[in-house]
């Protein structure tokens, strides 16, 4: 049976400047390049390439460029090349589409239509660079009031906080889904930087427990990993009931990836299917979810704020308003733009809904229930750059969790092939000549780099409104105006117009 | 003195060490000149070694006490003042005992001229090693571990 599907890309190799090096054919894990020795040339075979711009990052004389391949179709705006391509993929192999990373369709940005307020005459803004400019964050549950003695010794106990020096995390990736190279540049980059880092569902490595003081620990439906040296180890505990990629959806790590150290990391056996149930089986209410929270806090003595993830979805609101009554201190919202390692593509692309307006209508809905001290909220979901974090807070958000972004930090180029186990920049696999492509003292220096510099910019802003804590600025929806957003669109972002 | 080391656990046999050291020694130091166009290309004084997944990049380790200078049949193979091993080209007569001497295996023949031979002269014109700059892992560094 001939395939009908043509090449995503072209490769395209300028013969004058290309040396025959080989770089290209020695970097590329998907075979694109060849030594054609009839001849000593350097080719390439365009169908293979997935254009993760390994070879064109690395050629030395720049001599590669990837291009999408223009070959049109006939022109048809409701039978796009991307929903023919995808009909002829699936008539070829009978099976579920996969595929990797976030959401990349053309749904709307509310980042985007969102704009931030500025001081002019009638009050002051401040220069971080001459004046003192606080982020630091406290994720956890707050108390109703303070007591205090005569002496004005606080009486009222306080519960436990993850103390952040800025309201920013790196969102869960299990070990087994990336490689330990890239858990490392992030456990490695959040000790530096006084912040988090989440294991996400595979448990910790044995060579990160010395992290353990910037580590989330996630307890999934799986339980992979779970044992009280684990949850011990962590500053705070995580359970997954979703992600942002694929709501609704469990996941599945294949065998071939199950080597060694992610089997005995997840404490299954070598070479086995890692299934991921998709609810937890234990958990069908927030009374179960309640019992889970504090059996958690029971294994930890009481010592760990415990976090509650969940996907982004219709009556967001009502679930996190029994979240927080169930007894997390951390709420953590993913929205539909979250990545994967691998979703099935339909799930990826339609199911859930935008963070900014998830996000609101929490946080609207927690303070008008009088519940919103007793939990921190924590928006994931593609958050870009420091513009999208000042936006999220501001509309309610305690902190953010980032994972897209610090990927794209240390190399990942978004071509979306996480489930392939192919990955070139030595992130998505645990093939041993690409794990080591990912050298963590680079990994944890560019994630440091990327954080340093948007901890910049967010003084840089909160500056400009003349606020000079990250504290003033949570849920300060004044702050924020819509532009091109309707009316609706604008009363569930609890915001103005711009103009208003 | 300062050393070149390799860390093989992030060597991903590239070989761009190799392309670099090429340029480095080439008369135009011209990446796509010194390929296309030079005629007496020099050798790359650094060999990436590998064996999936192990690679790492080998060259002279310069010896404290090196058996190739000790060999040299005419005195070409010598110590410089920065401690380096480099080889004088015009006393060189292309014996190559100093290839049989080399516990490494760090010294190659230059086949387009059989007089001389080739190795790694810790680029003493640039303020560190053309490979371990141009790495693009990391994998090499160029330090004193004494």
């Amino acid at each position: 049976m001939i395939s009908y599907i043509l090449p995503e890309f072209l490769v395209l190799r300028d013969e004058n400047r290309c040396i025959q090096c080989e770089v290209c054919v020695r970097q590329c894990a998907n075979d694109v390049h060849y030594l054609d020795t009839k001849d000593g040339k350097v080719k390439s075979d365009d169908a293979k390439c997935v254009n993760c711009q390994r070879c064109v990052t690395f050629c030395p004389t720049h001599a590669l460029t990837i291009i999408q391949n223009p070959q049109e179709f006939k022109a048809n705006a409701n039978w796009t090349k991307k929903a023919i391509t995808e009909v002829q993929r699936q008539a070829e192999t009978g099976a579920v589409l996969l595929t990797g990373m976030g959401n990349p369709e053309a749904y709307t940005v509310y980042w985007d239509k969102l704009v931030l307020n500025a001081s002019q005459v009638t009050n002051p803004s401040i220069d971080p660079l001459r004046e003192p400019m606080e982020l630091k964050t406290y994720l956890g549950r707050k108390p109703d009031m303070l007591e205090f003695d005569k002496d004005g010794k606080l009486l009222t106990k306080l519960t436990p906080q993850l103390v952040l020096n800025a309201p920013i995390m790196f969102s869960a990736m299990s070990f087994g889904s990336v490689s330990l190279n890239t858990c490392e540049s992030l456990a490695r980059a959040a000790t530096e930087l006084g912040i988090y880092y989440n294991t996400g569902e595979g448990g910790l490595h044995s060579s990160l427990y010395r992290y353990g003081k910037n580590t989330i620990a996630q307890v999934a439906s799986g339980r992979f990993g779970v044992n009280p040296d684990y949850l011990n180890a962590a500053a705070a505990l995580e359970i997954k009931i979703g992600q942002g990629a694929k709501p609704g959806i469990g996941g599945h790590l294949p065998g071939e990836k199950v080597k060694a150290e992610v089997a005995a990391t997840r404490m299954i056996p070598e070479g086995s299917d890692a299934i991921s149930p998709a609810p937890h089986h234990d958990i069908y209410s927030i009374e179960d979810l309640r019992q889970l929270i504090y059996a958690l806090k029971e294994a930890t003595d009481y010592t760990k704020p415990v976090s509650v993830k969940i996907a982004a979805v219709n009556n967001v609101a009502a679930i996190a308003s029994g979240i927080a009554r169930a007894g997390a201190d951390i709420i953590a919202i993913d929205g539909f733009r979250g990545g994967t390692g691998a979703a099935p593509l339909r799930i990826r692309d339609n199911v859930g809904i935008p963070i900014e307006m998830a996000i609101a209508a929490v946080d609207t809905r927690l303070k008008e229930e009088g519940i919103r001290h007793q939990v921190s909220l924590v928006a994931a979901g593609s958050i870009r750059n420091s513009a999208d974090i000042v936006k999220a807070i501001a509309l309610g958000a305690d902190a953010v969790y980032i994972a897209t972004s610090a990927l794209i930090a240390i190399g990942c180029h978004m071509c979306q092939k996480c489930n392939t186990g192919k990955c070139n920049w030595g992130i998505a696999t645990q093939d041993p000549q690409l794990v080591k492509r990912l050298n963590p003292n680079i990994g944890a220096r560019r994630l440091v780099n990327l954080i340093t510099a948007w901890e910049h910019e967010i003084k840089e802003i909160l500056g400009g409104m003349g606020i000079n804590s990250i504290e003033s600025l949570r849920g300060n929806r004044e702050m924020l105006r819509g532009v091109g957003l309707t009316q609706k669109e604008l009363d569930i972002l609890g915001i103005k117009a711009a103009g208003e | 003195m300062k050393r070149v080391y390799a860390l093989e656990e992030y060597c991903v046999g590239c070989r761009l060490c190799e392309i670099n050291c090429v340029v480095a020694h080439s008369q135009s130091k011209d990446i796509i000149w010194a390929f296309k166009n030079e005629e007496a290309r020099p050798l790359p004084g650094i060999l990436v070694e590998e064996m999936k997944p192990v690679s790492f990049g080998l060259q002279c380790r310069h010896c404290d006490d090196a058996p190739c200078v000790k060999s040299c049949i005419t005195g070409a193979m010598h110590k410089d003042e920065r401690g380096a091993v480099v080889c004088d080209t015009e006393k060189c007569v292309g014996c190559w005992t100093c290839i049989m001497a080399c516990p490494y295996g760090a010294i190659k023949r230059n086949e387009s001229n059989t007089k001389v031979i080739s190795k790694c002269d810790l680029c003493p014109d640039l303020a560190q090693p053309a490979c371990v700059t141009n790495c693009p892992n990391e994998a090499l560094i160029y330090v004193d571990r004494r």
